[in-house]
């Protein structure tokens, strides 16, 4: 099969043989966990218990403010014990609820639908929105806003993201590898909840076994194309996924959907699967732990609001010659400055690196080597907008296209000057933001 | 829960690297120099040793010194001035006296890089400043070629030479020029081992095809629409170590392949008009006899490097861009001609009005 792709990219080194062919375990239930409330790109949840209520696992406890928000559920059963802020993975602190455990782990969801491919759309959305589904890639973004789209725009297929090209992590692979009738059957609520009659499955081609296991189950659904894509960083960013698979590019500025394409997570699928044939909420996922680190890496089904700590206990613990620790991909990923931190929906991986895996080296000026321009796969020129933003003109940087830069770091990966830039861009988003500039 | 009492870096992403760094760069490139150098050695005898040997020496001084004085840390040992020295050398006739391939030196490293703010930060290539101004200088001992093999002080005509003087001389084979067997300067002979260094560094993506492809292909076209034998053009002269090894500095071309191929579109132009110049006026006789790519480049950057593609932004535009000048007003000006020309190629755009060219 030929290799589908897109423009520019990078070849960092996977180092995912760690935790590749290592099936995903159950984390022990947590004593106690810390559930912020903003687990959601858009409006944080409010809350919905008090201190000193039981609750139990899968019970509401923040209900959404806003349609672009949704609601927060307990994942263990026990007594909301304090609410206020917490240190969040993300950076800084925010309000979070904790809960301290019983040990019972007692259900407090209801039941699914019984035949959700003949459920109606906006039960299915509906379903989906009060599970609090959302991106499990790691953007958090709620799963039911992308699937409408705005009045005047039309979709007409659904990719679901199994690209993982993320070094070391390795969920993905192992719900496609394990799940994948679940990764199927979550595809079609996809479609028909989108109203689409095509999807497509993009699967970088270092994963054949999960590639193998989702098209032997797809080939039983109509409509589900499994797509081997070219190992290539970043293959599995939204607009990069739809030019590989449909080629179709997404506008400055715009949005999947204008180019009638919904992109959603292989664990997204899944939890949407559960969400509305079981009833089961969103308070587990699959998250990587990975690095040299970790004494022991693996994959684990592990509750929402547990500590990093708890989970990387139980894999063989943390090295003391731990240089970082990251919450993400090492590409991009949020260094942590403790353990201490709940596992909330976007962690895809808990990465503890030592000192000679990380990039270390000084900044030196740029030579204008030019590689940056060449790996951009937005088609920007990184050196050119760092320029800008060293000056402080973010006019120029806007100019450049700065709006456009997905972060992905790969002008930073590739630099020979030793370059942080990511950060400088994302200032300029800001700045410009700020002054409500229009696009350049 | 564990305390950690472990200190954990904190910085902003990506933390993994591809390992490349300028250092590894430059040394990389002072490596597949070292062939087309012996290969100097070999053809001119130990002069064309010590000449490099003093060129790299007193660049590497230079620039020490330039950056004690400038208070700014000393980096001789990225060997950027290294690649400078060797550079130099190579645009050097084999028999040039020592003192001049330090004044030459001084001009490349403080004149040029240091006193523009150091590497990253020269407009011009810092080899070819001081190949130009030694040229406009010394310019005898500049031009005084030795003949392939010859390693005492006879003096013979350069390939470029015998067609610009309409010389009785016979002219070497294209293998001879391709291998090297001819005069010239230290390192501009051997068409063959400077190929294989580019092919090398091409290989390990430090240069790019672009501006070495367009450079000779166009000397290439504008020599045969000339009347002149493309061939010998090509592997005359300079023309070879310019393209490979000077259009391809990164510091001193366009970022973009799209500026890269329109600058060494120029480079080969510009290198064809200016052999073709008849040596009218006496002060330009050392020029016309000697012309040569690497000066031809000086003139192209000022000409070209200013202007500048961008690469296809990811949304699918034509986007003719401007490199991001240090003058607003220029910039401005140009951004908006962009537009215009912008909202031309594409039809589903609204066309801009009241702006002209």
């Amino acid at each position: 099969m030929r290799l589908r792709t897109f423009r520019g990219g990078i070849h960092p080194p996977g180092r995912k043989e760690m935790t590749a062919a290592r099936p995903i375990r159950v984390a022990a239930l947590p004593a106690r966990v810390r559930i912020p409330l903003k687990q959601n790109a858009g409006e944080s949840p409010i809350p919905a218990v008090s201190t000193g209520q039981r609750v139990r696992t899968g019970e509401t406890i923040a209900e959404a403010s806003g349609p672009v928000s949704v609601p927060i559920h307990a994942s263990i059963s026990g007594t909301v014990r304090a609410i206020g802020p917490v240190p969040v993975p993300y950076g800084g602190s925010a309000a979070a609820i904790e809960i301290e455990g019983d040990g019972k782990d007692e259900r407090g969801w209801g039941e699914g639908l019984p035949d959700p491919f003949a459920a109606d759309p906006k039960e299915l959305l509906e379903r989906i929105r009060t599970a609090g589904v959302v991106g499990l890639g790691g953007a958090q973004f709620p799963a039911h806003i992308k699937l409408s789209p705005p009045p005047g725009k039309r979709l007409d297929c659904v990719i679901v993201n199994g690209a993982e090209c993320e070094p070391y992590l390795t969920a993905d692979h192992r719900v496609m590898v394990e799940r994948a009738r679940d990764v199927v059957a979550g595809t079609r609520v996809l479609m028909r909840a989108a109203g689409v009659g095509k999807a497509f499955i993009g699967i970088e081609a270092n994963k054949p076994d999960a590639l193998e296991a989702v098209s032997a189950a797809a080939a039983a659904a109509g409509g589900i194309e499994p797509v081997a894509l070219r190992v290539k960083y970043p293959q599995g960013a939204e607009k990069q996924l739809i030019a590989a698979i449909i080629g179709r590019s997404v506008p400055a500025g715009a949005l999947p959907a204008d180019v009638g394409a919904v992109v959603q997570n292989v664990g997204t699928a899944v939890a949407v699967w559960e969400a509305v044939s079981a009833g089961k909420p969103l308070f587990e996922r699959v998250v990587t732990v990975s690095g040299g680190g970790v004494g022991e890496p693996g994959n684990w089904l592990v509750r929402i609001g547990t500590p990093f700590g708890d989970l990387l206990a139980q894999s063989g613990g943390l090295s003391p010659d731990t240089a970082m620790l990251i919450m993400g991909g090492p590409m991009m990923g949020v260094a942590q400055g403790t353990e201490d931190v709940p596992i909330v929906k976007g962690t895809s991986g808990i990465i503890a690196l030592l000192e000679g895996e990380i990039a270390a080296g000084r900044e030196r000026p740029c030579i204008r080597c030019g590689r940056c321009l060449e790996v951009c796969p937005m088609g920007l020129s990184p050196a050119l907008i760092r320029r800008a933003v060293e000056k402080g003109d973010w006019e120029a940087a806007g100019e450049l296209g700065v709006r456009d830069c997905i972060e992905c770091g790969a002008c930073v990966f590739v630099c020979t000057s030793g370059m942080g830039q990511i950060q400088g861009f994302r200032r300029a988003k800001l700045e410009l933001s700020r002054r409500g500039g229009k696009r350049g | 829960m564990a305390e950690s009492k472990r200190l954990l870096i904190l910085s902003s992403p990506p933390f993994v690297s591809e390992g490349e760094t300028i250092e590894r760069v430059m040394w990389r490139v002072n490596l597949v120099l070292l062939p087309a150098l012996a290969w100097g050695v070999w053809s001119f005898g130990l002069d064309a040793l010590r000449v490099a040997a003093s060129c790299v020496a007193s660049c590497v001084l230079a620039e020490a010194a330039a950056q004690r004085i400038m208070q700014r840390p000393v980096t001789v040992s990225d060997g950027s001035a290294v690649v400078t020295g060797i550079l130099l050398a190579f645009n050097l006739p084999p028999g040039i006296p020592t003192w001049m391939t330090v004044v030459g030196s001084v001009a490349a490293i403080a004149i040029a890089k240091q006193a523009f703010g150091g590497l990253g930060f020269n407009i011009f290539n810092p080899a070819l400043i001081g190949r130009a101004f030694l040229l406009a200088s010394y310019p005898v001992p500049m031009t005084s070629w030795r003949p392939y093999g010859a390693c005492d002080g006879v003096t013979c005509a350069t390939p470029l030479g015998i067609i610009k003087e309409k010389l009785a001389l016979p002219l070497p084979s294209y293998a001879d020029m391709f291998l090297g067997r001819t005069g010239g300067c230290i390192g501009e002979t051997s068409t063959l081992l400077l190929l294989a260094g580019a092919l090398y560094l091409l290989w390990r993506r430090d240069i790019t095809w672009h501006a070495p492809a367009s450079f000779l292909g166009c000397l290439a076209i504008a020599s045969r629409l000339s009347g002149r034998d493309p061939a010998f053009a090509v592997l005359a002269g300079g023309a070879v170590l310019g393209a490979l090894f000077m259009a391809t500095d990164m510091v001193t071309v366009p970022l973009s392949w799209k500026g890269r191929l329109i600058f060494g579109a120029g480079c080969g132009c510009i290198t064809a008009v200016i052999r073709s110049a008849k040596g009218r006026a006496a002060s330009a006789a050392s020029w016309a006899r000697r012309s040569f790519a690497a000066a031809t480049i000086c003139i192209a950057l000022v000409i070209l490097r200013v202007f500048f593609t961008l690469p296809m932004r990811f949304f699918k535009s034509l986007r003719l861009g401007i490199d991001y000048l240090p003058c607003p007003a220029l910039r401005r000006s140009l951004s908006q001609k962009r537009q215009v020309l912008h909202a031309w190629l594409s039809p589903d755009r609204p066309k801009l009005s009241g702006l002209s060219w």
